[in-house]
């Protein structure tokens, strides 16, 4: 009877430790953590860390942590949670270096990029056909269902 | 191309699949009856491709048979849906298999350059290449 050989490739520990690491700010991004809590996570001196991870990911873990806070901050923007509440939710102390920061990296404010959402949110609900290619709309039994108002655009 | 399927065979399982495992983005999840919805999502990268995650059920498009037979398929692994490329394949591969995605092949130096396959939730399957598939694949 044989056992089942693990997968192997060249540097496999040094892969799952900056892995590990990367799901570690994925998972705590809203809290404060720094780069001495997120090496240590990986059991690496910090700047050895920082290259391996930057060498990986194209960004340096702090840059990462500011992108991933920004993903999140659209999505919550998008369920309608307000501008202030999403800057505290997503991990950052001052309103100013969030707004800052999500314009420089969305290329509009986080009001702006808000309400174009819920404007498109609303539209969907009441125009749902507006939103869906008419074969689609026509494959489904969509378009024959007067419940989905049909419009203009 | 703007708009492609992919055949799934429960959407909740799909969107858990696609949006929370793979990392792809939802760009529509809107009702259209009880028993379904008008779901898509988009590559990262790719904000303008939009996947439809279609769902396979006895409908107007699907009748009975043809759903049965379609869902066969696709738990067989018949269908093959694309390549899907990344920068780094090794650190992908290990981060997929961390969030519990089945890999069919875990990465392998083919003459064609290194690929891995896995599947979704559904049976369908992808192909993982890195970028550049002749050049450097292992940044570490």
């Amino acid at each position: 009877m044989s056992s089942k050989q693990e997968f192997t490739y060249p540097k496999i520990y040094l892969y799952r430790r900056i892995v590990q690491s990367k799901l570690f700010i994925d998972s705590n991004y809203a809290r404060h953590i720094d780069l001495d809590n997120i090496s240590d996570e990986a059991f690496f001196s910090k700047f050895h860390f920082i290259r391996l991870f930057k060498n990986v990911y194209g960004k340096t873990p702090h840059q990462y942590l500011k992108a991933i806070r920004i993903e999140h901050a659209k999505k919550l923007l998008k369920d309608g949670q307000s501008v202030s509440e999403v800057c505290f939710l997503v991990g950052f102390d001052s309103l100013s270096s969030f707004s800052g920061l999500f314009k420089r990296m969305v290329g509009q404010p986080a009001s702006a990029y808000a309400a174009i959402h819920k404007h498109n949110k609303a539209l969907a609900a009441k125009t749902p056909l507006a939103f869906i290619p008419g074969c689609y709309a026509y494959q489904h039994g969509w378009s024959e269902n007067s419940n989905f108002e049909e419009t203009d655009l | 191309m703007t708009v492609t399927n992919i055949h799934v065979i429960d959407q909740d399982s799909a969107y858990d699949f696609y949006v929370n495992k793979l990392g792809f983005n939802l760009v529509d999840d809107i009702p259209m009856g009880p028993d379904t919805r008008w779901l898509t999502v988009s590559p990262p990268d790719q904000p303008d491709l939009q996947l439809v995650l279609f769902p396979v059920k006895v409908s107007k498009m699907f009748p009975k048979e043809t759903a049965e037979t379609l869902i066969s398929l696709i738990k067989q692994g018949i269908f093959g849906c694309g390549v899907l490329t990344c920068s780094d394949i090794f650190a992908t591969y290990e981060e997929l298999t961390a969030k519990g995605v089945e890999f069919i092949k875990p990465p392998t130096k083919e003459f064609y350059g290194t690929e891995a396959l896995f599947k979704d939730d559904s049976g369908n399957y992808f192909s993982l290449q890195p970028l550049n598939n002749f050049g450097n694949e292992n940044n570490i």
